[in-house]
């Protein structure tokens, strides 16, 4: 088994804050803006483009963190974590933009029960999506709208994103 | 896990588990769609050989938010008066598409006979046998108990918590459940009823008993759950309504006001108002009774998550 970083910590830095760019000129009405991270690290790198976004505009964006695990289509095959906490800004998501954030975009499974959890909540006014790295492999006719890296890979082969806030260092490695 | 029976053999972290489960979808009631997609597909069938209510609506209820069908089957003018077996019966429910089974039976021990017979290829949910486990009902407990005490409730435990369990513990599958999970959960427990309704062995559970409730208050129990006397389950000639069971074991407005200040009480229902418990006890503030109701549909949403894959 060998492991290859494609991306270190400050090329971490970097994407995120070319991401929190491309989402502010794409979403210019900032106050319309709500940020749904998908746990675990989609809701870390959540967290940062929040802080990242004010860095630039001075904004506060809002913000929750949406857990899909009990909108996956696979739940009967189990090996599930628990699902972790949902948080939705108290102004509701009705008529806004929100942008869902996750680290690695694979078959689109996550993003679709992204899309149906959103839909329990409320009617955005429209859905955008922003993934650190896109391996490939779509199942679904799911594309991002911002992407970090496009890694493409061997289905065999792994890809882990580390983050300081989880495991203690950030780095993105593809494993094989 | 694939069937649920006890909480005899529930691990802490398995138990930890379903509470923080059980917390997540406790906010499904307050969203825009208070409704699931999980469990589409799914379809789960109460088996009742035994009457109730509360339980039976409860995982109903369950069952609903997370989008499973629901189908009922109750003993009462169906053929098992007619003599057919728990096989036969668990076999034609399973052939009508069950894939869970909720089942609540008079026999001490019928889930885990249905569950690991091979009759049946359908999770067993054990919603109550005879006087041996509720375990829903102690996961219930637990969860009411941990959102009060605790500021943070996910992840945590109860541990130095301390619940007195009072009245009829000899038939009480609820008490049975809760001494169980309660110890696992690292809380201490005091059992107080009279002696003929304490089961024999008690001294090998973990538990404190005693036969004095108002010594128990002295000692500022954090809860005290109160369980109906069971005489229906009782032979003799044991009288629940005789004022001496009252005198001594009923939790009055006298008792309750002894309690520590942040002190809550408890009860699975049904309550004989009068009886274990008085009616303004049980309308105070500090009856969790209502909250144990509401509570109880979202543990039984996580355990039927659980047995249906999402345990990991």
């Amino acid at each position: 088994m060998s492991a290859r970083t494609v991306l270190t910590g400050s090329d971490i830095d970097r994407t995120l804050r070319r991401i929190a760019h491309e989402i502010v000129e794409a979403v210019p009405d900032t106050a319309s803006l709500v940020l749904f991270g998908i746990p675990t690290r989609g809701a870390v790198l959540s967290a940062r483009l929040v802080s990242v976004i004010h860095d630039i505009t001075g904004e506060d964006i809002a913000h929750g963190v949406l857990d899909v695990t009990m909108f996956r289509d696979d739940l009967a095959r189990g090996g599930h974590r628990t699902p972790a906490p949902t948080s939705v800004p108290e102004e509701g998501i009705d008529d806004r933009v929100c942008v869902l954030i996750d680290d690695v975009l694979f078959s689109g499974r996550t993003v679709r029960a992204a899309l149906d959890a959103l839909t329990a909540i409320g009617r955005p006014r429209a859905v955008r999506l922003a993934v650190l790295v896109d391996r490939g492999h779509r199942e679904l006719p799911i594309r991002a709208d911002h992407v970090g890296k496009n890694l493409p890979s061997a289905l065999d082969e792994r890809i882990t994103v580390c983050l300081h806030e989880t495991d203690g260092r950030d780095e993105v490695q593809v494993v094989s | 896990m694939k069937h649920f029976l006890n909480t005899r053999e529930l691990a802490k972290d398995e138990a930890i588990r379903l509470l923080d489960t059980a917390l997540e979808f406790s906010d499904v009631a307050n969203r825009a769609v208070p409704k699931l997609p999980t469990l589409r597909g799914v379809t789960m069938v109460n088996l009742f050989f035994e009457d109730s209510t509360r339980t039976r609506l409860s995982f109903e209820a369950a069952a609903k938010r997370l989008s499973a069908d629901v189908m009922t089957f109750q003993v009462h003018g169906s053929s098992v008066s007619k003599g057919e077996s728990l096989k036969d019966t668990a076999q034609t429910v399973e052939a009508m598409g069950a894939d869970i089974i909720v089942m609540r039976h008079h026999a001490s021990g019928a889930a885990h006979r249905l569950a690991h017979s091979g009759w049946v290829q359908a999770s067993v949910i054990n919603a109550g046998d005879g006087t041996h486990e509720h375990p829903t009902q102690a996961l219930l407990d637990a969860a009411t108990l941990r959102a009060r005490f605790r500021e943070v409730p996910r992840g945590a435990d109860l541990t130095g918590l301390h619940v007195a369990i009072v009245g009829d513990i000899a038939h009480s599958r609820v008490a049975r459940s809760n001494i169980s999970l309660l110890n696992t959960l690292g809380a201490r427990v005091s059992v107080v009823g009279p002696p003929e309704l304490l089961p024999s062995g008690i001294e090998d559970w973990p538990v404190t008993t005693s036969a004095d409730v108002d010594a128990v208050i002295e000692e500022g129990p954090d809860a005290v759950m109160m369980l109906r006397v069971q005489t229906e389950r009782i032979r003799g000639d044991f009288q629940a309504r005789s004022g001496d069971y009252i005198r001594h074991y009923s939790l009055t407005s006298d008792r309750a006001g002894r309690l520590p200040d942040h002190a809550v009480v408890l009860h699975p229902g049904p309550m004989n108002r009068g009886v274990e418990i008085a009616s303004e006890v049980a309308d105070s503030p500090r009856s969790l009774i209502l909250e144990q109701v509401r509570t109880g549909v979202a543990v039984r949403m996580a355990v039927l998550f659980d047995v249906w894959g999402g345990g990991s």
